[in-house]
């Protein structure tokens, strides 16, 4: 939840820097750190101009604030910005994984931050270094005594990790945790000691973010009790949370639990989900099971932690301000020890190896370490226990060192030995406190019970975190602190000491993920309670309907409404639904039933018109119903009557879809039909570019050849039955030709029609026909297309004609129906809808950038609106080689409820596969024509915005021409009155469309959600995938009508907003410079970063308009879990891929820093999908993927991979495989090679570090993010 | 000296010209006293079995502006190889090939009996024959099957080599690509839309630009032969076209109750001349429209799709109540009129119950010499048949048709060309010959007839440029030449060179040589084509009084008379005929419109101003034939008192073919007398006009249509309705005897006509 203790920055930092500057100068980081202090002082000035890399930020604020918490967190600054700033982080990174990736390489390589920070820290430090020396020299000594080792540790390691990832994904399984740290902790032992284990733990195991997270949300949940104070010791070390934590967790965290108690496992949802492991761990803490609620309870207090985490990044800086302040403070005592140790030059340098990284893992933990150090040797214990576990298992090391030695201050021997020699200094550490270590590591995740056990002491800790409630700031300060001072004195040898933030302490969505798994992947889902948020996107589950929709239909960004528009504003929380009406629903759950209320058609409120539903009461003994949602009460029809039992329930109640579950259909009478008359079955019609450019890629060919097995799988309700669905042709350079294919003809007839500026359809009977009995006839035609063409000249294409054929010919026909569109490139012969190029990049980042998003013409919006009247919906399959422009290309398919598909370059050899499938599903699925949308709310908010692929014509109903089983519309609601907690917020969406066999129907989607009058009880249900959806389709919207800078800015405004309301009204009073997430949100940075480092607000150069407009466009029909994995890909990791387990590996975090040199990875963003394999990838497991010896033997252009007949490569093969049928739409494989050219735009999907195109990492947003709360705060 | 009959005779077998006058009058003054105008007709194709055609190019007068042909007429030195032109007397000398003419070495051109002749140009590559079928799909299932079938069977008819082409075309239209294999394409235009020229031409992908391939098939040059895919030799699209043709869909769009079927006639003509406009321009084709219903839409609209306003009639048109009327006969005009530039005839089968609207679309056939046939069904044999007859072939195998004629009347220099009057468009080109007075179609002394039969005939005026003071020499002979250059139906390039001369007569010294040249058959159907003419333009009745007004005139002029005694009226043998001639001309629908449609007056008026002397008289005067047991056939007078009980009456009204058995014959037939051995006579009797009919239908273009009727009988009214009235209910004196039938009309018979001719003639005021 909160964490990130910039608060401290001021003062803290003041000071801290004064001691930093003191400390570290004399250190020998004097230099650097000169410079820095002076920044922190000056910073702020200064830092802008440093940071004008960060400029990459949106708007200069940004950066000023980013400075400013840099500068606040000074200290940090100094360490963060080393890197950021410098610039040179990123590059040097660069330099340094690769040399680190050679030297330590696998380990060192996770580690990510030590090597980039080695090289540019090196540099920079290397005075510091000098302090340092001591640690450097054994880091060296440590790597290349480690290469050796690492090697092989990188074997060990990537079991390691699997084994680690496994028990995160165990986590829930306590035991798991344990033994995934154990195993850990021997990855760390062996590489660990080196220094990686700090660093390459936390990268690999990132558990050590999860760590991180989950110290947060253990320290909530710990906080509360003895673990938590455990917790709020690693929490506090965190963000210092602990103390503010302690404080305002109580509260909080009191009343998520007071709710969370009597679920207790939503609490965890909440509370736990957070950090998965963070469950776990409490649990383990708190005592398993039981101990576990109280442990969530305490939790609760770690909840702020969490954020504190999240914080711990941000705090870190803080943290390390914080750290220097408060903890200098709070390190005088005792802390300072570890942190110090850390930090300090004389006491840090030996530590500095060992506990930096552990703290730079842990940021948090380091933090934690902080605490421990500031919590007072008394908190530390237990913080530093809490910490360890909590944060990092990484951190372990660390943390436990910390933890270690507070309670004997051998925290700092041990450090010392940890610094010293950072791989052996674990080690030693560990050894010396096996249990601590272990459960340090184990802590990230086995540790918990462990610690659980052992740490009762933790839980004094926690305790007297708790008690030392007002040193929480300095907690907080000190998770800051101590992720500084670790890192800064470990391994800040060379990245931690620049970042003082340590990327693992900060929330971690993995983390997030894998809890949820674990917390709710288990059980099935039940609808019936209101206001339950569902487990995320990410988490499989099974859904029962008990009253309301599933959350496959519907999602809600809040599931507590505030009651009040004042509530809403302040929070700026948005309230908003992503409905997806025709969602597919796995194997298992019951598709809607269909309800058929006889000739009068469906039962209905007299005067809001809300159908028949579970919210409707009724009254006087059955005869009448009170609507749930504008209140009026209506008769009830004889033939519906039913007698109510004593509970005031109907006797049928259960009987009757429509009073018991949230989704079922009606079927529609006529009354609710166009024209009064049943509709036609719809059609589809192919419309097939046979231009020059089509026919050379294979286009055209292809299509043909797969259509004539494709129009057998045409949608049909009855699988036994044939489709209804009747189909036409028509192929079209720049004069169409359409084809009668009629039965009873010997041969196809094609019909030009040339007269493109006034089109028309050339023939009624006979175009649009059903497949089985024109079978022959289509088969000849579609044979003799390509051979038609085949050696065509005419390059020239239209498009508006092209439409307007599709949609006359569906007039003619007077149905519904599909238009697929097969196109190659920008239209320019001389038609209605004819584009000019106008491609120009000059325009990219000026004012008028909107105005390449919007179209170039009218004329298509024209037509959009003409097909939604006629309920034609437009796919369109884009082969372009050059600028054809999707944005006004795009107008139709987008306003009709179509998709747009775009095969840049297309290469038939290449592309086939992706792009058949594509065809394939687009054809196949279910969906539904000529379609209308109405949201029913109740009395007091309102449906007010729609977006999606659909056409308004009024402010109500949303047309689509189309609805497919992919389609979503996300609605935002305002208040436009108050809500009463009692009844909550219902809605209903209801969708009358005419479904494949031509039936006329109606779909009801009920929701129900709480309303509540506290901002906590906000804060603490919403969804946070949810509102990046819809933050997205808003933003990407508004792309049209503001300059992109705007919207950037007041996206990250927004979020401020949301942020700084939950830290002024919900959190614990903290320091101001304390980063506090809501447990809910504290994924919301590093989302919101995402979405702003997409091609489509932040392009880099080589995206090109087409690029953006296209993914613009298809944003705005995503669903969550879409959105989701488009802004956050999934990198999975294979090494420890285990070929018995039928679940996929826990992903790793999408950062460079998480890539190991001798790993092979997996990444998919919905879109993409990349094999990564590392440089050093061993021949072994090259020999079972590729059947290539080497590396180097590796063919980069192959698009799938070869089926070899060994256990790993038909699991690989097959969780591809899983992955795309996950997926709307099929992706293509690409195999990057580490180092190879291609490797580029793979990283550009690594979206937590840095991108080209001047995106923010993670860490820099954070801190960015923090310093927008604290404007907005002050 | 032959009499004037056979003379008059002689020259038309020879030259296929009547004139009007065989003497012409020697001054302006007196050729308009003479009333009918100094003109002839002229068939440029007669046929002429005995006339085979030379192989060498003629000879022409170097003069820039007389390029006269060498001819009988001409003085020749043979000595010098020099001729002297009759037309400019510019003295020319003969090309080298004709080095070894002397006086008994001549060739063909110089002997008088080849006043007319024809060359063959061996010029440039010879063209195919072109034709394309534009066919409209809104017909009745039955009518459309009978006209496919139709259309396939003609394409056996057709010269192999010939390039054919279809355009169907109902609410859209569609242009058939025929060479392609597996697939049938077709381009489709909208109906509704106009298009110029080059947007068809460019739709259909004929622009130069787009031969590059719209079709991934290379176009090859528009001058190659295979040119164009929609146009391709018959032998090489013949199954594809039979099938394309046997596939062929009545137009698919509902007809909604209470409308007429879309029907876009004038986009569809449109693009088919679109189409030979930028394919074959200048080369012979012929567009056929086949249609079975009036256009309802687009450009060329003649009536709206509602059923329920009906097709405008003659009174619509007088109370100037047709709305699409001017609008789409200009726009079928400007058609026409692109057809002609290029040569192209336009043909129009239209086979409808009701109007088709050919009264908008007449000009197409009548600027380009199409023909036009109409029909009540294509399910007929009237359409059947003529259309075969449409390639029927001469004597010597080849079709009775010729492009891209154009025709030039060269004259000497007394007279000059006023106009013609035919299914021709002026070339509009000036020359010393052409005078400023326009009769028909002048103002140029070239025309343009794109499609032409052998029995196209046109009508063409002079004026006799002397002033009375100075009047043309006498004995000397003025001279006409008509050159007509076409295209033969084998491909050949022809010229056929007709060349006349006739004396000079003073008007008042010789008025009696004069009146005896008078060729009253002749002149009758000149007046009548005048007549014709002008009531494209004018009012009905103006005409009539026109007509008159000349015949009293010429009465006057001719008659013998004492002044106001109409009964000492006298007209000499060579006019006797004449106001016959005129009264039934009155009552033809040449002129009357009443009871005929405005689609049949067009129709009518097509026909006689193209067809020939004889065919054109039958049309003014229907023949009438009678049958009885008293003797052979014999041509009785066309008036009522011809219709009697025991005769068997067969009238050729051209148009029609009536068969008309008298009341008593009628009721023996019914007893069936004729299948009694005994009365094989009175079967005998039957057959006779049977196969008198089986005769003129053998060669008459178009068929006309047969009717078999009775006394009594409804379709009596054919017969009825051309006789002359004798007897009326009016004058009862003969009811109910058996001399007649009595007609109820209130039109005046030929007696009353002549009586008042006669009064009006001798009358002092008149």
């Amino acid at each position: 939840m909160n964490v990130n203790q910039q608060p401290h920055m001021a003062s803290p930092y003041g000071q801290p820097q004064p001691g930093y500057g003191g400390g570290h100068v004399p250190a020998g980081y004097p230099a650097q750190y000169a410079p820095y202090n002076g920044p922190g002082s000056a910073h702020q000035q200064g830092p802008p101009q440093g940071y004008s890399p960060y400029a990459s930020f949106p708007s200069k604020t940004v950066a000023t604030n980013l400075v400013s918490d840099l500068s606040s967190s000074s200290p940090l600054d100094l360490g963060m910005r080393g890197p950021p700033t410098s610039g040179a982080p990123p590059v040097t990174p660069a330099q340094n994984y690769s040399q680190f990736g050679q030297g330590d390489t696998q380990n060192g390589p996770p580690p990510m931050g030590a090597p980039p920070q080695r090289p540019s820290v090196s540099q920079p430090y290397t005075p510091g270094a000098v302090n340092l020396s001591g640690p450097q020299p054994p880091y060296n000594q440590q790597f290349g005594a480690l290469p050796n080792s690492m090697q092989q540790m990188t074997n060990q390691m990537a079991s390691m990790q699997v084994g680690s990832t496994a028990p995160s994904p165990a986590g829930p399984g306590y035991a798991p945790p344990s033994v995934s740290h154990s195993p850990v902790s021997a990855a760390y032992t062996h590489s660990a000691p080196p220094t990686f284990p700090p660093t390459s733990a936390a990268p690999t195991h990132p558990p050590p973010t999860e760590g991180v997270a989950q110290p947060p949300p253990q320290s909530y949940y710990g906080a509360p009790h003895s673990a938590q104070q455990s917790f709020p010791n690693a929490a506090p070390a965190y963000s210092a949370a602990g103390p503010t934590h302690p404080q305002a967790p109580p509260p909080v965290s009191q009343q998520s639990f007071p709710q969370a108690p009597p679920v207790s496992q939503p609490p965890f949802s909440t509370g736990p989900p957070p950090g998965p492991i963070p469950g776990p761990r409490t649990h383990s803490y708190g005592g398993p099971p039981p101990g576990a609620q109280a442990s969530f309870q305490r939790p609760p207090l770690p909840a702020s932690h969490p954020a504190a985490f999240p914080g711990g990044p941000t705090s870190h800086p803080a943290a390390f301000p914080g750290g220097p302040t408060s903890h200098p403070s709070a390190f005088p005592g005792g802390p300072p020890p570890t942190s110090a140790p850390s930090q300090m030059p004389g006491v840090i340098p030996p530590q500095p190896p060992v506990s930096q990284p552990t703290s730079y893992h842990s940021g948090p933990p380091p933090t934690a370490a902080g605490f421990t150090p500031q919590g007072g040797p008394p908190q530390r214990p237990p913080l530093s226990g809490m910490q360890a576990p909590p944060h990092m298992t990484s951190q372990g090391p660390p943390m436990v060192q910390a933890n270690h030695v507070p309670p004997s201050q051998p925290g700092m021997p041990p450090v010392p030995p940890n610094a010293s020699m950072s791989g052996p200094p674990p080690q030693p550490g560990l050894q010396a406190y096996p249990p601590q270590q272990n459960g340090a590591f184990g802590q990230v995740r086995g540790p918990q019970p462990g610690y659980a056990g052992p740490y009762a002491g933790q839980q004094n800790y926690g305790a007297p975190s708790a008690a030392p409630a007002p040193a929480p700031s300095a907690p907080k300060r000190l998770d800051p602190d101590s992720i500084p001072g670790p890192q800064a004195s470990d391994i800040p040898p060379v990245q931690k000491t620049r970042h003082r933030i340590d990327p693992d302490a900060i929330p971690s969505p993995i983390q997030v993920i894998e809890d949820d798994k674990a917390n709710k992947g288990s059980e099935p889902f039940t609808t019936g309670v209101r206001g339950q948020a569902p487990p995320l996107v990410t988490t499989n589950f099974q859904v029962k309907d008990q009253g309301n929709s599933s959350p496959r239909y519907i999602r809600c960004t809040a599931y507590n409404v505030p009651c009040n528009s004042d509530m809403a504003k302040q929070s700026q929380v948005p309230l908003a639904a992503v409905i997806k009406p025709l969602a597919t629903l796995p194997p298992d759950e019951t598709p809607p039933y269909l309800v058929d209320h006889g000739e009068s058609g469906p039962i209905r409120c007299n005067r809001c018109k809300a159908y028949m539903c579970p919210y409707m009461q009724f009254i006087e003994g059955g005869r009448r119903f009170q609507c749930g949602f504008c209140s009026c009460v209506t008769e009830v029809p004889p033939h519906y009557f039913q007698h109510l039992d004593h509970t005031g329930k109907r006797v049928d109640c259960y009987e009757r879809p429509e009073l018991s579950m949230g989704s079922y259909e009606f079927l529609a009478t006529v009354d609710y039909c166009k024209n009064n008359k049943f509709p036609q079955p719809p059609a589809f019609i192919f419309l097939i570019d046979v231009s020059y450019n089509a026919v050379k890629s294979g286009m055209v060919g292809m299509v043909c050849q797969e259509l004539k097995t494709l129009l057998d799988y045409l949608p049909r309700e009855n699988p036994d039955m044939e489709s209804n669905i009747r189909v036409g042709f028509v192929t079209y350079n720049k004069v169409l030709h359409f084809y009668n294919v009629k039965a009873s003809l010997a041969q196809p007839q094609m019909m030009v029609v040339s007269d493109v500026a006034d089109m028309f359809v050339p023939l009624l009977d006979g175009f649009l026909v059903n497949v089985q009995e024109s079978r022959v006839v289509i088969e000849s035609l579609l044979d003799q297309i390509p051979e038609m063409f085949a050696d065509t000249r005419e390059t020239d294409t239209v498009f508006g004609p092209v439409i307007q054929a599709g949609l006359e010919a569906l007039k003619a026909a007077d149905c519904a129906g599909k238009l697929f569109i097969f196109h190659s490139s920008l239209p320019i012969a001389e038609a209605p809808g004819k584009l000019k190029n106008r491609e120009d990049k000059k325009l990219v980042g000026t004012d008028k950038e909107k105005s390449l998003f919007q179209p170039q013409v009218g004329f298509y919006n024209t037509l959009a609106k003409e097909c939604v009247a006629q309920g034609c919906c437009v796919d369109l399959f884009l082969f372009p080689n050059q600028y054809v422009d999707v944005a006004t290309l795009g107008v139709v398919p987008t306003s009709t409820g179509g998709s747009i598909y775009k095969y840049t370059y297309f290469q038939a050899p290449t592309d086939q596969e992706r792009f058949l499938n594509d065809l394939r599903r687009d054809v196949q699925k279910q969906m539904g024509f000529d379609a209308v949308m109405r949201v029913r709310t109740s009395t007091g908010i309102r449906a007010t915005d729609f977006f999606g692929s659909f056409y308004m014509s009024n402010t109500t109903d949303v047309e689509l021409a189309g609805l497919d089983c992919d389609k979503t519309v996300t609605v935002e609601f305002r208040h436009d009155d108050k809500l009463s907690e009692e009844t909550g917020a219902l809605m209903q969406c209801a969708v009358l469309y005419t479904s494949c066999s031509g039936q006329r129907r109606l779909l009801i989607h009920n929701m129900a959600v709480n309303c509540c009058s506290q901002l906590a009880d906000l804060y603490r249900n919403c969804e946070t995938d949810t509102i990046i959806n819809f933050f997205a389709k808003y933003a990407y919207r508004s792309l049209l009508s503001s300059p992109t800078k705007n919207v950037r800015d007041s996206l990250v405004n927004q979020c401020a907003q949301i942020l700084a309301c939950y830290r002024k009204h919900c959190a614990s009073p903290s320091s101001a410079g304390q980063l506090i997430l809501p447990e809910c949100m504290k994924l919301l940075p590093v989302y919101l970063n995402c979405m702003l480092k997409s091609d489509v607000l932040q392009p880099g150069a080589d995206v090109s308009l087409d690029d953006r407009a296209y993914l613009r466009q298809l944003i705005s029909t995503m669903d969550v879990a879409e959105s989701h994995v488009f802004f956050y890909p999934r990198l999975l990791p294979l090494q420890k891929l285990d070929v018995e387990s039928t679940t996929l590996p826990v992903a790793v975090r999408d950062s460079e820093e998480r890539l190991s040199r001798g790993g092979v990875y997996l990444l998919e963003n919905g879109m993409n999908l990349f094999l990564w394999v590392g440089a050093n990838a061993q021949q072994e497991l090259l020999q079972n993927i590729f059947g290539m010896p080497s590396f180097n033997h590796i063919d980069p252009s192959m698009t799938s991979l070869p089926a070899l007949d060994n256990p790993f490569s038909k699991r690989l093969r097959e969780i591809i495989e899983t992955i795309r049928t996950q997926r709307s739409r099929y992706m293509k494989l690409m195999v990057v090679k580490q180092e190879d050219k291609l490797e580029l735009i793979f990283k550009h999907f690594l979206v937590e570090d840095k991108s080209n195109n001047g995106g923010a990492s993670y860490v820099d947003f954070l801190c960015h993010m923090h310093k927008e709360i604290r404007q907005l705060l002050s | 000296m032959a009499t004037y009959q056979e003379f008059i005779q002689q020259n038309e077998d020879r030259d296929g010209i009547r004139c009007s006058w065989n003497l012409w009058p020697s001054s302006r003054l007196e050729a308009t006293r003479l009333v009918v105008p100094v003109s002839c007709l002229y068939t440029p194709l007669k046929e002429r079995p005995d006339l085979p055609p030379v192989q060498y190019e003629p000879v022409l007068c170097s003069r820039a502006s007389c390029k006269a042909v060498l001819n009988p007429l001409c003085q020749v030195d043979f000595r010098a190889k020099i001729w002297a032109c009759n037309f400019c007397f510019q003295r020319n000398a003969f090309p080298p090939s004709y080095a070894g003419i002397s006086d008994v070495n001549q060739p063909a051109e110089l002997m008088p009996q080849f006043s007319t002749i024809e060359y063959i140009v061996q010029r440039g590559p010879p063209t195919p024959l072109i034709f394309l079928y534009v066919v409209d799909t809104c017909l009745e299932e039955e009518d459309l099957q009978a006209l496919k079938e139709s259309l396939q069977m003609s394409l056996s008819l057709l010269p192999p080599n010939a390039l054919v082409g279809l355009i169907t075309f109902g609410r859209m239209i569609q242009v058939h690509e025929l060479s392609c294999e597996g697939i049938a394409k077709s381009y489709v235009f909208r109906g509704t839309k106009e298009l110029t020229p080059k947007q068809i031409q460019e739709m259909l992908g004929l622009m130069k630009p787009a031969t590059s391939g719209q079709q991934g098939k290379p176009l090859a040059p528009h001058d190659d032969s295979a040119s164009c895919r929609f146009l391709q030799p018959v032998e090489k699209v013949d199954m594809n076209l039979t099938d394309l043709l046997g596939e062929l869909q009545r137009d698919p769009w509902p007809v909604p109750q209470g409308k007429r079927p879309l029907r876009s006639t004038g986009i569809a003509l449109s693009i088919a001349v679109g189409l030979l406009e930028g394919t074959f321009p200048n080369t012979g084709a012929r567009i056929m429209l086949f249609t079975g219903g009036p256009p309802t839409q687009g450009p060329g609209m003649v009536v709206g799709d509602e059923l329920k306003t009906p097709i405008r009639s003659w009174h619509d048109i007088q109370k100037d109540n047709a709305r699409h009327l001017k609008k789409a006969t200009k726009y079928y005009e400007a058609l026409a009129n692109r057809a002609a530039v290029n040569g192209h005839g336009v043909d129009i089968y239209a086979c409808a119950l009701d109007q088709t609207g050919l009264l908008e679309m007449k000009c197409l056939a009548n600027l380009t010499g199409g023909h036009v046939v109409m029909g009540d069904s294509f399910n007929t044999s009237l359409f059947k048949q003529t259309f075969q007859r449409v390639f029927g072939k001469d004597y010597s195998g080849e079709f009775r048709m010729a492009f891209g004629g154009t025709l030039e009347v060269k004259t000497t220099r007394e007279l000059k060309v006023a106009g013609a009057i035919g299914p021709c468009v002026s070339l509009n080109t000036k020359g010393p010959c052409v005078s400023d007075n326009e009769m028909g179609v002048g103002g140029t002394c070239q025309w343009k007839i794109c499609s032409l039969t052998p029995a196209t005939t046109l009508a063409l005026y002079f004026e006799v440029v002397n002033q009375h003071n100075a009047p043309v020499p006498q004995g000397g002979r003025g001279a006409v030449q008509f050159v007509t250059q076409y295209q033969h139906s084998n491909t050949q390039r022809r010229i056929r060179v007709t060349t006349i001369a006739r004396n000079w007569a003073d008007a008042q010294s010789q008025i009696q040589h004069i009146e005896s040249s008078f060729d009253q058959e002749a002149s009758a159907v000149l007046m009548a084509r005048l007549g014709v003419f002008r009531a494209e333009s004018d009012e009905g009745p103006d005409v009539l009084r026109w007509l008159d007004r000349q015949l009293i005139r010429l009465c006057q002029k001719f008659g013998q008379f004492n002044k106001d005694d109409p009964n000492s009226f006298r007209l000499s043998e060579s006019l006797s005929l004449y106001p016959q001639f005129m009264f039934h001309l009155r009552r033809s629908p040449f002129l009357q419109v009443f009871n005929n449609s405005p689609d049949e007056s067009s129709y009518y008026r097509h026909h006689f101003v193209r067809q020939d002397l004889t065919q054109s008289l039958i049309m003014i005067q229907p023949i009438l034939y009678s049958y009885s047991f008293y003797g052979p056939p014999e041509p009785v007078l066309l008036d009522s008192s011809s219709i009697l009980p025991d005769r068997i009456l067969l009238m050729d009204t051209f148009f029609q073919l009536v068969i008309f058995h008298g009341e008593t014959i009628a009721q023996w037939r019914k007893a069936g007398y004729q299948e009694i051995p005994e009365y094989e006579n009175f079967k005998q009797l039957l057959q006779a006009p049977l196969d008198d009919a089986e005769e003129i239908l053998q060669t008459r273009f178009p068929m006309p249509r047969y009717v078999d009727t009775e006394h009594g009988g409804s379709q009596a009214r054919f017969l009825l309705s051309k006789v002359n009235p004798s007897q009326t209910h009016n004058n009862l004196y003969a009811w109910g005897q058996e001399s007649g039938a009595p007609i109820l009309t209130d039109d005046v018979s030929l007696q009353v006509f002549m009586d008042h001719l006669k009064k009006l003639a001798v009358s002092s005021s008149a």
